[in-house]
């Protein structure tokens, strides 16, 4: 049309039905919706017609409004013949309002659709709810074909670690809609039955967008906001979910995926349709994140842990708390940390060798806690059965030929009586309250027959004994004279003197003395209410009982699922830090809440290695 | 997930109880993997077995030949073993269902794990 060229052109008869049009779509929206259009230019847009009840679907609106710039969010309403869009900048959606005001499309049905579009404030957005999808979440759906969704199955290797050849190819599915570049991915595998827990991604782990490659099986998501709001998200086969602002760093996201789905789920964010389904398969799961250099600055601070003035979790005051921070800080990490956790936790301690060792052969023995199955292959003449919370750490049993479960320590599925033996290593010192840790060792003692042993192991908060430091500090020494030497070996992984970026050395400091001031006198731990946990520097010794210990994640391609396919490696150090919260064991403490424990004989008591170690005899 | 382990297994559902056990096994994908005999380990096996449950399992998985009860003598009759070893020890469930009987709760098994995680509210008393 040649009066676009024109500066002043006088509306022809076409366009002037279009405006027409667009004004009564405009005031549909108010009378009807409620949905207040604006005359002047925002980054949100209103595309009547361009909606799933008029049969519009996400697969064909999104392209269109992509040829004017990366739309950040892409709500659709179910059942409604308008959707919402929303460009990262205002030039963008000026764009967008311009060229496809009064364009046609054609719809599933081969209907021609002309859409009609009007600008909007954000506040929009809120009054949806609970249907809106949360601000700054996306889900686009078939970014990568069939085809390539197989390959991609097909390219993970469970023992080896990934081909990069294809997580570059992931990369550049998932790149045309996000600004930073993801230096790391973590692939995770969730069979039907299992899922993952409500959390935010920590905000000073990793930046603000966060890209998730769904496969193998859809999954509904659920996304809360800290009102109480949920809003399901449906997570289709070859679908991306992008994850920014708001949906990122306020909403919490988890799932669990039910073994079977008894009813249809209807419609929730988009087109799927009817999805009745049978028995679920695996769905598994490419993350892309881009570890963060520096403190979080988002407008959350309330769910930030880079801008809250405390460390984030306090002292749990019931069971409930203590099953919450257990939850977030012990169980979480582990299964974000395992393959890395594995790489570091290959030597066997001596004395718990010697006692498998010197069990009878034939004897049935069960690991609680067995983490990556270190001991479950020490004895042959042994029938030992493994259990751990962390799906991830099982998995890397079963990869060594071990019989391993997933379970919690609190509720072992082994019948009472059946056991000849068993060790809990390292484990009940992850339990947040005193009763917690006694019920794990009673859940112990009820999985051994009349003469049965059990092993057990605590980190000690003792770690120099008899003027002998334990290796836990020395290896404090080491680690710093080979940091001077090579700054990135290997071998350092994870013993660096850890710091918090973003704590205040006087804050912990002031908030660990008051802690060690009242357990002087004695270690009733309900004392210490409503305090902030204290965070533990790495290879030092420690100041008070409870304690988060970080962890930095290092991704490791030879031995790692977290693959760095960026090409990132030597330019800088991206470790996020984990948070994994512990009870220390002070001397004799293990003893006692032994000595609590019903049909039960103490055989040994000693210390070992900056651990406190008991081995008790079922009566 | 051997069948040995199977047979150790019971449902941890609160309020369950004994009746808990034996879980019933549903297979979809069973391999055998071959282990080495060792006829002494096998012989030491034998008493803690529980018999019924052992039967109840192999015949969902169509195992043939298991005999019905511990012979006279087994810890010599190798051919007694070494059935004994082969039910035990190397018939391997990678794919199926755990089920409590009592709740019927269904516990999935997946790549020869068994998920027998309960929520805070199948637990908490």
């Amino acid at each position: 049309m040649d009066s676009n060229h024109q500066p002043n052109y006088k509306l022809n008869k076409t366009e002037k039905k279009f405006l027409r049009k667009q004004i009564k779509a405009k005031h549909t929206l108010l009378r009807h919706e409620g949905i207040e259009t604006v005359s002047y230019a925002t980054q949100n847009l209103v595309v009547a017609n361009g909606g799933l009840g008029n049969g519009v679907s996400r697969k064909q609106l999104l392209p269109v409004l992509e040829k004017f710039g990366p739309v950040d969010a892409l709500l659709m309403p179910p059942n409604k013949p308008y959707s919402f869009a929303r460009y990262k900048t205002t030039e963008e959606s000026k764009k967008a309002y311009v060229t496809l005001n009064g364009k046609e499309i054609v719809d599933d049905l081969g209907q021609k659709i002309i859409l009609y579009l009007n600008f909007v404030e954000k506040a929009q957005w809120k009054e949806l709810e609970p249907q809106a999808l949360p601000p700054g979440l996306m889900v686009i759906e078939e970014i990568i074909s069939s085809e390539d969704e197989k390959m991609l199955l097909e390219s993970v290797d469970w023992t080896e670690g990934t081909d990069n050849q294809n997580c570059n190819f992931c990369k550049m599915s998932c790149y045309c809609y996000i600004k930073h570049k993801p230096d790391q991915l973590t692939i995770n595998q969730y069979e039907p039955g299992h899922g993952i827990p409500a959390h935010i991604d920590t905000h000073s782990a990793f930046e603000d967008e966060i890209v998730s490659l769904s496969l193998g099986s859809e999954i509904v998501m659920d996304f809360k906001h800290p009102d109480g709001v949920t809003v399901p998200v449906l997570l289709p086969r070859r679908s991306l979910l992008v994850m920014t602002g708001e949906s990122r760093y306020l909403w919490t996201h988890g799932f669990c995926q039910p073994l079977f789905y008894e009813t249809t789920v209807g419609i929730i964010t988009s087109d799927v349709g009817d999805l009745t389904l049978s028995k679920r398969g695996i769905r598994t799961s490419f993350t892309f994140r881009k570890v963060r250099q520096t403190p979080c600055n988002c407008s959350y601070p309330l769910v930030c842990d880079s801008q809250r003035k405390e460390s984030p979790p306090s002292f749990p005051e019931n069971n409930k708390e203590a099953s919450q921070l257990e939850q977030e800080h012990v169980h979480q990490v582990y299964e974000e940390i395992a393959r890395h956790f594995s790489s570091t936790r290959h030597s066997p301690w001596p004395c718990i060798v010697e006692f498998l060792k010197a069990l009878p052969s034939g004897s049935i023995v069960a690991d609680i806690g067995c983490g990556n199955g270190k001991y479950l292959g020490i004895n042959k003449e042994l029938y030992m059965i493994g259990c751990d919370r962390s799906q991830n750490l099982v998995h890397i049993c079963r990869e060594k030929q071990f019989q391993a479960f997933v379970c919690d320590a609190l509720a072992v599925p082994v019948c009472s009586g059946s056991c000849d033996a068993c060790i809990s290593i390292a484990v009940i010192h992850h339990f947040a309250t005193a009763e917690r840790r006694v019920a794990a060792l009673q859940e112990l003692v009820r999985l051994l027959r009349p003469g049965g042993k059990a092993l057990i192991y605590v980190w000690a908060m003792e770690q120099e004994y008899n003027k002998q430091k334990s290796k836990y500090l020395r290896r404090n020494r080491i680690s710093q004279e080979k940091k001077e030497e090579v700054n990135s070996d290997a071998s350092v992984q994870g013993l660096l003197v850890e710091q918090m970026p973003d704590m205040d050395n006087q804050d912990s400091a002031s908030s660990v003395s008051s802690i060690n001031d009242f357990q002087e006198g004695g270690c009733d731990s309900r004392k210490v209410m409503n305090s902030k946990l204290p965070i533990h520097t790495n290879r030092t010794a420690f100041h008070s009982q409870d304690v988060l210990v970080p962890w930095h994640l290092r991704g490791n391609p030879d031995k790692d699922k977290l693959v760095e396919p960026f090409g990132l490696a030597g330019s800088h150090d991206p470790s996020p830090v984990f948070h994994r919260y512990y009870h220390v064991f002070r001397e004799g403490e293990l003893e006692a809440a032994c000595q609590t424990l019903s049909n039960v004989s103490i055989l040994q008591s000693y210390y070992d290695q900056g651990n406190w170690c008991v081995i008790l005899q079922k009566i | 997930m051997k069948l040995l382990t199977h047979n150790l297994l019971s449902s941890h559902v609160r309020g369950v109880g004994p009746r808990g056990f034996p879980l019933r096994l549903e297979a979809t994908e069973v391999r055998i993997n071959p282990v080495e005999f060792n006829p002494q380990f096998v012989a030491r096996m034998i008493p803690k077995v529980e018999w019924a449950a052992l039967l109840e399992a192999a015949d969902t998985l169509h195992l043939i030949e298991v005999p019905k009860e511990p012979i006279q003598g087994y810890e010599h009759d190798e051919d007694f073993l070494r059935k004994m070893h082969h039910i035990l020890l190397e018939v391997d469930v990678l794919e199926g269902t755990l089920q409590c009987p009592e709740s019927g709760r269904l516990f999935p098994i997946s790549r020869g794990i068994p998920n027998m995680l309960l929520s805070d509210e199948e637990t908490e008393s």
